[in-house]
């Protein structure tokens, strides 16, 4: 029979941290969200009076910027995995003993400050910069050309930025999968076109599903991007809500923006992670 | 035969291609770092000096931003390193009532948009009047790293033998002295690898940062802070060194591992 102390231990284990994530990650989630059904201002104080309106003037006020950083988050999403998993692909199945060296290399860009990454893209992009001002200069491009301040800066800002956490999963699914399953197809017949279609694509599934879910919540709720790469019609919800607190200081109107981009983004995960299960998902986060 | 369905080189040039987009900023961060810039913006080339080394620490503000930086990430990789190695402890050892509430909670804090944790503890802060600047930066960064110091070290538990630790009790080691010495030892490589993932996580923070920082600067927030009005080249000799560290780091890193392999 196993001790009342033996029975405690793993309580004793979990306790400080349980309690940190419990105090700041928990809490405050519930504080935002009786802050968003506050009414007030900065001025004179804000009380708790169960105003929906922050959700609906916000919704409406800010419907583009909602729409739009769902769609960039997507779209950046679609190209990560085109661009990805030819590259997660060759490394598993080519990448041979040095598949760590090629894995290294793609996380490279995580040993600089995102910050400072995203302001790179924009010296390189930079209307008169290192790349357009020559190809301008060679008449190879229209002289009111630029890419800044558009989406395609912050669409591909956004594919850059988080480009690893996509190839990284895909990589794993790929790994495991058993080179003599590739065999046993081409032994039956199958041409290479319906290996890849019936056997490779499916058992790499789950790796694309994470990844998917480690880069649509980064992009669609990002704010970095916009601001460096983009201009006053790329906003995303992102800058609305940094907005709001930390400058307007609207509170009640930034925490039901904040909270209603919470609850889309996890009604989203969740689907995910019953779909897959929520060890599997974990497990392939963790790495 | 030949391992995979394409022949040809096509996917190598293509796999090199997308490694070298990866590393374009990369390139541009350090080369801009020996521009001979005479302007505040440090965006055409303008020729080549080591100048920025030798002035590294004369913007004051940004010398303590980064000293900031560095220590957040120390205090946030032994805090979360220690609470976060605990939680993988329980996990992968114990089976107990409230572990898969715990996973859970564990798992919405990995896949949470950062923007909302930030906002959420922002939210929290100014309803209590709680002041804002380098104890509320600790107290997020250990916050979002806790779970992924705690997934890190509950892999690495899960596949260790539960026998070493048995072993040890029967040849009357006390439960601290069976920790001490068989257990801690057997999971110090995912206590480490979960620590210099809370520090990598911590020094490069932004987002979070931003919502709790208050007057308190970090090293990316005093770069976010001077975009507008052009970036000195300090910042890129800084990053430069930054990564280099890193690069020493990982690849020491990966030749360990090969050695213990061979």
């Amino acid at each position: 029979m196993r001790t009342l102390r033996a029975r405690l231990t793993p309580y004793a284990l979990i306790f400080p941290g349980g309690l940190w994530l419990a105090i700041f990650f928990v809490v405050p989630t519930v504080v935002m969200l009786s802050l968003s059904l506050q009414s007030g201002n900065v001025v004179d104080g804000f009380a708790f009076t169960f105003n929906w309106h922050s959700y609906v003037d916000g919704v409406t006020t800010y419907h583009d910027q909602i729409v739009r950083s769902l769609l960039y988050g997507l779209a950046a999403t679609v190209i990560q995995i085109v661009i990805g998993f030819p590259v997660a692909y060759w490394i598993a199945f080519k990448g041979a003993n040095r598949k760590s060296v090629y894995l290294f290399l793609v996380l490279l860009p995580f040993l600089v400050s995102f910050v400072l990454r995203t302001i790179s893209w924009q010296y390189l992009l930079s209307d008169n910069g290192i790349l357009l001002g020559p190809l301008r200069d060679a008449g190879l491009l229209p002289q009111d050309f630029r890419i800044l301040a558009t989406p395609a800066a912050v669409i591909g800002g956004l594919s850059y930025n988080f480009l690893p956490f996509m190839i990284l999963p895909m990589y794993v699914a790929l790994e495991r999968i058993d080179p003599r399953l590739l065999e046993a197809a081409q032994d039956l017949y199958a041409s290479r076109v319906q290996t890849f279609l019936r056997v490779v694509l499916p058992l790499s599934l789950p790796g694309v599903f994470a990844g998917v879910l480690m880069t649509f919540v980064p992009a669609s709720s990002d704010y970095v991007n916009a601001s460096v790469l983009g201009g006053t019609n790329t906003t995303m919800i992102g800058n609305v809500i940094q907005n709001q607190y930390l400058i307007n200081q609207d509170y009640p109107i930034a925490a039901a923006m904040s909270f209603t981009l919470m609850a889309v983004l996890l009604v989203g995960i969740f689907a995910y992670a019953r779909a897959l299960g929520t060890e599997d998902v974990l497990e392939v986060a963790a790495r | 035969m030949n391992r995979g369905l394409f022949r040809g080189r096509g996917l190598q040039i293509y796999t090199w291609l997308v490694i070298a987009w990866l590393v374009v900023p990369i390139a541009v961060m350090i080369l801009f770092g020996f521009n001979d810039t005479r302007g505040r913006f440090n965006t055409t080339w303008q020729g080549f000096t080591f100048k920025w080394y030798g002035q590294l620490f004369e913007i004051g503000d940004l010398t303590q931003a980064l000293v900031n930086s560095l220590l957040i990430a120390v205090l946030t990789m032994v805090i979360a390193g220690v609470l976060g190695s605990l939680i993988g402890l329980a996990l992968g050892r114990y089976r107990f009532r409230g572990a898969a509430l715990l996973t859970l909670v564990m798992f919405a804090a990995i896949s949470c948009a950062e923007i909302v944790m930030g906002a959420s503890l922002h939210s929290l802060f100014i309803t209590l009047g709680v002041p804002e600047g380098f104890p509320t930066i600790v107290v997020a960064h250990v916050m979002f790293s806790i779970s992924f110091v705690a997934v890190t070290v509950r892999a690495r538990v899960m596949t260790l033998d539960t026998s070493l630790e048995e072993a040890a009790r029967d040849l009357g080691a006390n439960t601290w002295e069976t920790f001490r010495l068989v257990t801690l030892p057997m999971i110090f490589p995912g206590v480490l690898a979960g620590s210099m993932l809370a520090f990598a996580l911590s020094i490069d923070d932004f987002v979070i940062t931003n919502f709790t920082a208050g007057s308190t600067v970090t090293f990316p927030l005093w770069i976010w802070g001077v975009t507008r009005v052009g970036i000195p080249p300090q910042v890129n000799v800084m990053g430069t060194l930054i990564f280099a560290g890193g690069l020493l780091i990982a690849v020491g890193n990966i030749i360990a591992a090969r050695r213990r392999r061979a």
